[in-house]
């Protein structure tokens, strides 16, 4: 709860500072002349974006939480499904296809393909009593380096530089020059995905004591491996589709959040969802004010931030005090 | 109201560890499983939970076979404590206690108190995990159990990796459950504490069931002998310190047994 609340308030105040914050620094306390553009720029450039912003990383820090309460395990990551890479992987089809204006519904289908994918192994793995989750796993790892080969095959193989150019930019995620049109698309899916995420956070904390404890406990262990990869699906799938590739996000997320809970993984998709939009739209607003020629892209600032984060993560879990 | 195993039979991968096994725990009693490694005591246990389905036979619960009851109707009936003591999150002991009440699917906070009072725990209730010793965190794991309130407990091997008086306290316990009308089952390495704190043995051997019955026929020194490779006498305690005992309010028994092993055969 006081999780909720101060990432909440966070929320309350970041939104209007990253609508002011850009290459033209709005004052919001001017007016006359300029108004009319000034309000262009906040409804149809910035609003969607921040809103974009807060969907995409609200999407990716519920998915992270989820995905470490049920793996049990702290370093893991919505990417290790495969989901993110294959969304990728359909919207990289559109660029080689040329119909980049379908690029959300191809992503979308590339997460489609993985969720139904994972659906079916799911449905031969979790039968029986252990080893189903590291198998399961795997085959998730095993979906996202094909995904992983099959774009840098399409990178190589790019129909021209044009397409070229656009892929490389694509994959490392940005928000830049979104419409409402994206908000339209990942906002509702985002927030269904986060939805089931929250229909499965009860059995995510009978996981905390074992897979057998859990199913003694009335846990279905195949309804939760559905609700979860439907869930991830959603909220990372529709991320990636107005997105592109945006890493460490549901990484990180649930770390900062854990010790201001009572680190129960339910107790955690909530305020993560609201640290994922914080940290997203922080992540944004600043790459869209630093002084460069080109706007840095927002996956590649978040990677750097959270490359050494992760670091500084496995040397405290050495220490033991994670 | 009893927990039947009907002519079970498991196999696990290609290997059968389970044949032919039957038996009927009452209520009210502690029924210990013991055996030596591989015979197969950890996959009775979970059958008998219904976590692993038999091949062939059945468990039944009041007559019900326990693969058609619905998950949390099992789950509310029937309370598993699994080998170890793992717990992936650095969660405070009221948490872990509460996850008890998930077969009820409510949030009941009578039983879980109730469970932390009965295993003395009050004063560790906001301690996170991983703050407790071995012991504690055994008793937290059991208190999880009890909060469900479940009319069977099967817990395996709870007292290993205990020392002794936590042993004995544990092994208290789960008694006086046993008394309070649950039935509980527990896989026992200890041969003499199943001896001093069990209503009924049952002992395997290869999947087999080797004995079945009150625990001085069940653990006699034939039986050990022939299951276990090993000479064993069993001695019993003195007058003097079954007047100690009865004054502790342990178990029954006539006096406290100590198995003395004297070698292979």
């Amino acid at each position: 709860m006081r999780a909720n609340l101060l990432f909440a308030g966070l929320l309350a105040v970041l939104l209007p500072l990253s609508l002011l914050a850009g290459r033209v620094w709005i004052d919001p306390f001017g007016g006359g002349s300029g108004a009319a553009n000034t309000a262009l720029i906040l409804m149809e450039l910035r609003l969607p974006r921040a809103v974009l912003a807060v969907v995409v990383g609200a999407g990716l820090g519920a998915a992270g939480a989820a995905m470490q309460g049920y793996l049990r395990n702290p370093l893991a990551d919505p990417g290790l499904f495969g989901i993110a890479p294959m969304a990728a992987l359909g919207a990289v089809a559109s660029f080689w296809l040329g119909m980049t204006w379908s690029l959300p519904v191809f992503a979308l289908a590339g997460a489609g393909l993985a969720m139904a994918l994972l659906a079916l192994i799911a449905g031969r793995t979790s039968s029986g009593a252990g080893g189903g989750l590291a198998l399961f796993t795997l085959a998730g790892l095993m979906i996202a380096s094909l995904a992983g080969a099959l774009t840098a095959l399409a990178i190589t193989m790019a129909p021209n530089a044009f397409a070229l150019s656009q892929i490389v930019l694509w994959l490392n995620g940005a928000l830049t020059d979104r419409s409402w049109d994206e908000v339209w698309i990942a906002a509702p899916l985002t927030l269904a995905g986060i939805g089931v995420l929250l229909v499965a956070a009860r059995s995510l904390d009978a996981l905390t004591l074992g897979e057998e404890a859990a199913r003694s406990m009335g846990i279905d262990p195949r309804r939760l491996l559905f609700l979860l990869v439907v869930g991830v699906g959603l909220s990372v799938g529709a991320g990636v589709a107005v997105a592109g590739i945006i890493g460490f996000v549901g990484l990180i997320v649930p770390h900062l959040v854990r010790p201001l809970t009572n680190r129960m993984p339910s107790a955690l998709i909530v305020p993560s969802a609201l640290a994922g939009a914080c940290l997203v739209l922080t992540a944004d607003s600043a790459v869209r004010v630093l002084p460069l020629v080109t706007e840095l892209r927002l996956g590649i600032a978040l990677s750097l931030i959270g490359a050494p984060f992760f670091l500084w993560l496995l040397i405290r879990m050495r220490r033991g005090t994670l | 109201m009893t927990l039947c195993a009907n002519s079970v039979m498991l196999e696990r991968g290609e290997v059968q560890v389970l044949r032919d096994i039957s038996a009927a725990m009452q209520p009210g009693e502690i029924t210990a499983i013991v055996g030596p490694n591989g015979a197969g005591k950890s996959s009775l246990l979970m059958a008998l939970t219904g976590l692993l389905t038999p091949g062939a036979g059945n468990v039944t619960l009041d007559g019900d076979d326990i693969a058609d009851l619905p998950l949390r109707q099992r789950g509310r009936a029937i309370g598993y404590l699994p080998q170890g003591a793992d717990i992936a999150w650095d969660v405070a002991v009221q948490s872990v206690v509460a996850l008890g009440r998930m077969p009820h699917g409510d949030t009941l906070i009578a039983p879980v108190d109730a469970a932390i009072a009965a295993l003395d725990l009050e004063v560790l209730r906001k301690r996170p995990i991983s703050q407790l010793s071995g012991g504690e965190r055994a008793r937290v794991l059991l208190a999880r159990v009890l909060a469900g309130q479940p009319r069977w407990i099967l817990a395996d091997e709870p007292l290993a990796a205990l020392d002794l008086s936590h042993q004995l306290n544990l092994a208290g316990h789960l008694k006086t459950c046993a008394k309070g009308g649950a039935g509980v089952v527990i896989v026992l390495h200890d041969l003499a504490l199943a001896r001093n704190y069990a209503d009924r043995v049952i002992v395997l051997d290869k999947g087999t069931l080797a004995a079945d019955g009150p625990p001085e026929a069940a653990l006699a020194e034939d039986i050990i002998e022939r299951v276990w490779n090993i000479q064993a006498r069993w001695v019993q305690s003195g007058a003097d310190a079954v007047s100690a005992q009865e004054n502790e309010g342990a178990p029954n028994n006539p006096g406290q047994h100590a198995l003395i092993t004297l070698g292979p055969v």
